[in-house]
Parts: structure tokens; sequence; C-alpha cells
């Protein structure tokens, strides 16, 4: 296997073949990955992230918000594709949502990061 | 769920006897003649809001609005002198839209000392007067001073800036908010912290406009999404609002909204109890900077109180909520069965990840719900556009609607009525 450079915290290592897949900076990235991801997909995912979840927020609560290292940066990112997929893995137990047609209300600003 | 105390006349909808109480015609959400007299007799002559002082930070800041309803484009800029002017979007030389980047159709903002019409050079100060023509000189007596851009009136209530088309609008600003909306005086200046959804629906205005104006449908159409709502007993019990208050053509509701954070775990999904938030925001209460008793908020002066729905008319609302955020919400139609929707949530600036994460839980939960409104509410559209029912039952829950339904077909009798006698 290729070395690569790892993308997130050492703490952190085993989340590693996930932050390649799920760090994303912007919420229509995250919105467009759930839907193209299959369930069994976002599980892994959500089952890997869930249990780490409350050790990865402090984490990176221990850094200036606004200036995060670009590791640490990743990790906050992976956590808002955790909220993302939590969605389809807890409730609706599919990418889409039901009975929402073509109907399409998308995200335009968000704050950063 | 509990059933709160109504008013003495039994029910809130006979506390304003105007209303009546009778099954209501949909005629006006499914009638584009009907749309075309709203055009004119609503969103040419309401105050409209267009966005916040916070979109205009500096002399020089700039954004424009689409109004397909009133078919015009405007500019909102923050002059060098530091007022706020609204002008229409367009070049007084030929009328090509003078502010646009990259796509006609799409709004865009920025900072600049002076517009400059991309077809011929014109341009203008940021107060709207023309200062230079090119080759003036190849005119016919031509004084740019009766060349500035076209005004239209412009005043700014609690940050929220307000347009109104009419040549000369029949109230001010502060008139037509009235005493209800005046009264609040609510730090909404801190919350800087902004996350700004837009969505194409295809349903008239009102019809998804009264689905964000009363919560009988929540237990049901969001039923699934929230473990309490699911709950049996509460899908049977429904709900019951803490309060609601008329004012002009405005109107509130306030709810309870939990508190979430003192449910039992199987009540709440895993992410709301990971991330301390959800639907009703993040769990703790932000410092809002001040610590005195919120003018205007909370009318009812309710126990229990949670947020707050203010309907401005015709097509703005703002949710006040007790942990210390808002949300607005803007219906714009776009045709008799199309609007654009917005939402926008505010938050006080994240101090850390922790808070972050709290407010990009409440604004994914908003999509989610906002999502499952879009797709019901255009097949409600399709039932209306039938015609195979032309009156509707309207519970007390729903006396919003009711009277936002009054208020429309109001204001379009008067309209009429006026240019009869005209």
């Amino acid at each position: 296997m290729a070395m690569t450079d790892p993308l997130l915290p050492p703490e952190f290592s085993d989340l590693e073949p996930f932050a390649r897949e799920w760090c994303l900076a912007s919420e229509p990235e995250r919105y467009a990955k759930r839907l193209a991801s299959t369930m069994d997909e976002m599980q892994a995912f959500y089952d890997a992230l869930f249990p780490r979840a409350e050790e990865a927020i402090a984490y990176c609560e221990k850094f200036p918000l606004y200036d995060l290292p670009d590791n640490v940066l990743r990790l906050l990112q992976l956590l808002y594709s955790l909220i993302m997929v939590s969605f389809p893995v807890e409730i609706w137990r599919q990418p889409y949502l039901p009975d929402t047609g073509t109907a399409s209300f998308e995200l335009e600003e968000e704050p950063v990061p | 769920m509990k059933r709160y105390e109504k008013p003495p006349e039994g029910s809130w909808t006979q506390h304003y006897p105007e209303l009546g109480t009778g099954p209501v015609s949909y005629e006006s959400s499914i009638s584009p003649e009907f749309h075309e007299l709203e055009r004119e007799a609503i969103f040419k002559r309401a105050w409209l809001n267009v966005g916040r002082v916070e979109q205009l930070r500096r002399n020089g800041s700039y954004f424009t609005k689409e109004l397909a309803v009133a078919n015009t484009s405007l500019i909102i800029v923050r002059g060098m002198d530091g007022e706020i002017r609204a002008f229409h979007n367009v070049c007084r030389h030929r009328g090509n839209k003078l502010v646009w980047t990259d796509h006609p159709r799409e709004e865009t903002s920025g900072t600049c000392r002076q517009f400059r019409c991309k077809y011929h050079g014109w341009r203008y100060d940021l107060d709207g007067r023309c200062s230079y023509v090119q080759q003036e000189g190849e005119f016919f007596g031509l004084d740019k001073a009766d060349y500035g851009l076209v005004p239209v009136h412009c005043d700014v209530w609690s940050g929220f800036v307000f347009v109104n088309l009419a040549e000369e609008p029949s109230q001010t600003l502060t008139e037509f908010l009235g005493p209800m909306i005046s009264a609040i005086d609510y730090p909404f200046h801190n919350m800087t912290e902004r996350f700004y959804y837009r969505g194409d629906i295809r349903s008239n205005w009102k019809v998804f406009l009264d689905a964000f104006q009363e919560f009988y449908h929540a237990p049901i159409l969001h039923g699934r999404q929230n473990p309490v709502m699911a709950k049996p007993e509460y899908q049977q019990a429904g709900f019951s609002a803490l309060y609601f208050q008329i004012d002009g053509p405005h109107r509130v509701g306030s709810t309870t909204t939990g508190p979430s954070w003192l449910l039992p775990p199987e009540c709440l999904n895993p992410i709301e109890r990971a991330m301390r938030s959800g639907l009703f925001g993040p769990w703790d209460a932000a410092d809002i900077g001040t610590e005195e008793a919120l003018p205007g908020i909370n009318p009812g002066k309710k126990k229990g109180w949670g947020l707050d729905s203010f309907q401005i008319f015709p097509n703005f609302a703002f949710i006040i909520w007790e942990r210390g955020w808002y949300l607005t919400y803007h219906y714009w139609p776009t045709a008799h069965n199309r609007l654009l929707f917005e939402a926008n949530l505010y938050f006080v600036p994240a101090r850390n990840a922790r808070e972050r994460l709290a407010h990009e839980l409440a604004a994914a939960t908003i999509k989610e719900y906002a999502l499952q409104d879009c797709g019901t509410l255009e097949a409600t559209q399709m039932g209306l556009e039938s015609r195979a029912i032309s009156t509707f039952p309207l519970g007390d829950q729903e006396i919003l609607c009711r009277h936002l339904n009054k208020v429309v077909n109001d204001w379009v009798d008067e309209y009429q009525r006026s240019r009869e006698e005209a």
C-alpha cells in the first residue's frame, strides 16, 4: 500500500480511510455525497465515527475555531459529515428523504469553517 | 401534550370575530388572475423585507434583489454617507440591467464606489446620481441631473431592510409594522453567523407559508423524524399552541419547545445527544449580549415559552427561540403556483468547534424538515388545483392561516374598489 500523508490528527488515525471520502468543506458537497452513497457506506462511516464523536469534538474544541490547523479542520469536517449521514442512518434508512419528490432546498451561504 | 388555556370566547379564532369560523376558499392560491391582482394590490404596496444591514457592512456595500413578483430587480446599497438606499436596477440610458455578475438573472453583491453600466459605460454614484455619460456631447440637451437611478422607498427596522414599491406608500414602515412588531427590541445584530437556504417550489406562496405558520401538522408530517413526535400518545394528542395574537395584517404564534435536554434518551435521535442540538436549536443558551427582559418577545407572557413565530405581512417571518437564536423565512412568488423560498438561520458566532457543531445540526435539521414540507406542499397545490373541492375547514390551531387568507382578500378587494372609484 502506498504511503500517503495522514489527513487527521494521529489520535484519529483509525478514521483515515473515511477521511479521504468524507472530509468535505461545504454542505452542498456533503449533501451530494450522502445522496451518492449507499446505506452500507454511510452506516460503516457512522459506526466508526459516532462512538468517537465526543472525543473528536473535545479535540477540535482545544483549538481556536477560526484558525484551525489543517488536520483539525478536517476532523471538524468529518463531524459535519457525521451530522449529514445521521439523518439517513438514524431516521430514514435511505439516502433520500421520503416524499420529497423533486423539491430542492439548497444551502447558498454557510459559516466558515 | 398539554392543552393550553384559550381566550374567554372559547377559542383563539372567536377572540377575533372578524375572522369567522366557516370553511375558507383557496381560489386565491390557484387562480392566475388573482395572482396578477395580488402582485399589484399587495406586493407593490406593502413594505417588503429584502435583507439585513449586516449584508451592507461598509459604505459602498451593495446587494441586488430579484423581485419576480414585481417584475423588477433592486439594488440595495449603503452610500458613502452611510445611508441605505434602494433603486431599480436599471440603467437610465437604454434600460440595461445595471448591476449583475456573470448571469443576468442571478443576484449579486459586493462593494464599490460607483455603479458602471456594462453596456455603454454610464456611471452612477451610490446615492443614485448619474455621474458620467459616455460621449456626453453626442446627446441632445441631456442634463445628467435628470438621469439618476429610479429610487425605491427604503427604510430599516431593527436591522431589517424594507422596501416599498409604491410611488407614495400609504403608510410609513413604522405605521405598517404596527404596535405588536414595533414593540420588539431584540439583539438581532449580535447574531451574525448565518446559514442561508433557498428552494424553488411548485406551490402558491400562501399555501407554502401556511405550513410554516401552523404547527398542527408537525406531529404527523414530521412524526417520523422526531422520536417524541413519533410516540403514539403524542400523535394522538396533537399540537396546541401557547398563544396567538393578531395585529393588523401581522400575526404571531408562541409555543413551547421542549425542553429537549430534559427528555429521556429514547425520545431523542442519537446525534442530538452527541451534539446537544436539534430542531429547536442548540440546547445550551447563547450569550446574546443582554441580561435584560426582551421587550415584545413572548407577547402573551406565557410560562414555558419556547419560541415566537412572528409573521409580517405579506411574505416575511422570523422565529425567535428561547435559547438565543433566530431564523427568517421569505416567500417570494414567481408565479401563481410557484415560489422562491428563503430560510436564514442566525446565531451568535460560535466561539469553538462544539458550538459550531450545535449550529450545524440545527441547520441540517431545518433542511430535513423543510424538504418534507416542500414535497407535501407541491402535493397540496395539485389537490387545490383540481378544484374538486371549493372550501376547506380550518381548526383553531390554524387561526393564522385563516387570518392570512382574509388579509390577502381584504387587500385585493380594497385595491379593486380604489381602482373602480378612480
